[in-house]
C-alpha cells in the first residue's frame, strides 16, 4: 500500500486560512491503514480546524467526508451534488487522491492534507517500510523475491557493493544490507547457484526516467 | 466512603482507558468543555495490557493539538489510579478542577456565543 503521513495543522492552516467553507475529504484505502487521512483522521483535523477559526473570531465552515477512494471516478462522483457548498478542499488521501480530485473538480482549490511518502508493508503498528519502488520491469524471480531497486539504497543489481558490513548498509548500521537479505534467501530456496548470474543492465525507462507513466490495457477497456 | 468532588466533573464510563480516542477530547472541547481527563488503571496493571498506555499517548496527541490551535494543551490530562483509590480519584478531581479555574473557560465558549 502507499503510505502517508500528517502534514502538520499549522501547515494545513497556513494554505486555506483565506478560506470559509471548507471540506475535509478523507479516503478509505491506504490512507485509512496507515491512520494519517481515514474517516477518524478526517473527524480529527476537522474539529480542531472548528476550534482554530471559533478562536480566531471566524466563522469558518468545516465539514467532513471520506469516499471510499479518490483515485476513482465513481467514487469521486459522490461529492459532486455538495461540492458547490464549498470554496476549498483538504484532501486527507494520497497524492493521487488529491490530483484526481483537482482533476474532477476544475475550478475548487484542493490542498494536501498529508505528505505522501513510498509503498511499503505495515511491520507493525506505527510502522511502515518500502518494499516497492514501482520500476516497471519486475525482478524478483531473480533475486528470491527480495527486491534490490527499492532495498538497496544503490539500487544495485549486482551486489552487494564494499559497504556492506556485517549484513548492514554503510548509509545506516540500522537498514539491512538487501544483497545480505538476497544471498541468505537464496541460501534458504537452495538456489544459490542463481546468485553467480549476472544481471543485464536494467531497461530504466519503465522507471520515473521515461517519464510519467500509464498502463493501457485494451483487454479491459471498454 | 461518600467523599465529595466538585460538582463541575461529569464523569463518562468506558470498559476501558483504551476506548478514549482522540475525537472524543477534541469533540468534548468543542462541543464546550473548559477540559477533560482520562482516569485509567495504574501503568503495568492494565486488564487489557496497554490500554491506560494508549490513552496516555492520545491525550499527548490532543494536547499538542490544541496547544497548536491555540486553545491550550493543559486543559486535557491523563492520570492513573487504582480501583481502591477512591481519595485519589476524588483528589484528582479537586486538582483538575483548580487547574481548568486557574485557566478559564474554553476560549471558543466565547465566540462561540457571538456567532449564535
Amino acid at each position: 500500500m502507499i503510505v502517508a503521513d500528517k502534514k502538520p495543522i499549522e501547515e494545513i492552516i497556513d494554505e486555506i486560512k483565506e478560506h470559509e467553507r471548507i471540506l475535509i475529504l478523507g479516503c478509505n484505502e491506504c490512507v485509512t491503514v496507515c491512520e494519517a487521512g481515514g474517516k477518524k483522521e478526517v473527524g480529527v483535523l476537522a474539529s480542531a480546524l472548528r476550534m482554530y477559526f471559533l478562536n480566531e473570531g471566524k466563522e469558518v465552515k468545516v465539514d467532513e467526508k471520506t469516499l471510499e477512494r479518490q483515485c476513482d471516478h465513481e467514487y469521486l462522483e459522490e461529492i459532486r451534488s455538495m461540492i458547490d457548498q464549498y470554496d476549498a478542499v483538504v484532501s486527507l488521501a494520497c497524492g493521487v487522491g488529491v490530483q484526481f480530485t483537482a482533476e474532477k473538480y476544475h475550478s475548487m482549490p484542493v490542498y494536501p492534507g498529508v505528505n505522501t511518502c513510498f509503498m511499503v508493508v505495515t511491520e507493525e503498528r506505527g510502522l511502515w517500510t518500502e518494499r516497492c519502488q514501482g520500476c516497471g520491469e519486475c525482478i524478483l524471480a531473480r533475486t528470491g523475491a527480495i527486491c534490490p531497486v527499492s532495498r538497496c539504497a544503490k539500487r544495485v543489481l549486482n551486489g552487494p557493493c564494499g559497504g556492506s558490513t556485517d549484513g548492514k548498509c554503510e548509509i545506516n548500521k540500522e537498514i539491512d544490507c538487501a544483497w545480505q537479505l538476497i544471498v541468505d534467501r537464496l541460501k534458504a530456496l537452495d538456489r544459490l547457484d542463481d546468485y553467480e548470474k549476472i544481471s543485464p543492465l536494467k531497461d530504466w525507462s519503465t522507471d520515473r526516467a521515461g517519464g510519467p507513466r500509464k498502463v493501457i490495457r485494451e483487454d479491459v477497456q471498454q | 466512603m461518600r467523599l465529595a468532588y466538585p460538582t463541575s466533573i461529569k464523569i463518562i464510563r468506558v470498559p476501558c482507558t483504551g476506548k478514549v480516542d482522540v475525537l472524543y477530547f477534541l469533540r468534548a472541547l468543542e462541543k464546550g468543555a473548559d477540559g477533560a481527563y482520562a482516569v485509567g488503571c495504574m501503568e503495568g496493571d492494565c486488564h487489557f495490557n496497554s490500554g491506560n498506555l494508549r490513552a496516555r499517548k492520545r491525550v499527548e496527541q490532543v494536547q499538542k493539538i490544541l496547544d497548536t490551535i491555540g486553545i491550550g494543551g493543559e486543559r486535557v490530562q491523563m492520570y492513573n489510579l487504582s480501583s481502591s483509590e477512591g481519595p485519589l480519584f476524588a483528589q484528582y478531581a479537586v486538582e483538575m478542577d483548580e487547574r481548568i479555574r486557574k485557566l478559564g473557560p474554553n476560549p471558543i465558549k466565547k465566540h462561540k456565543k457571538k456567532a449564535a
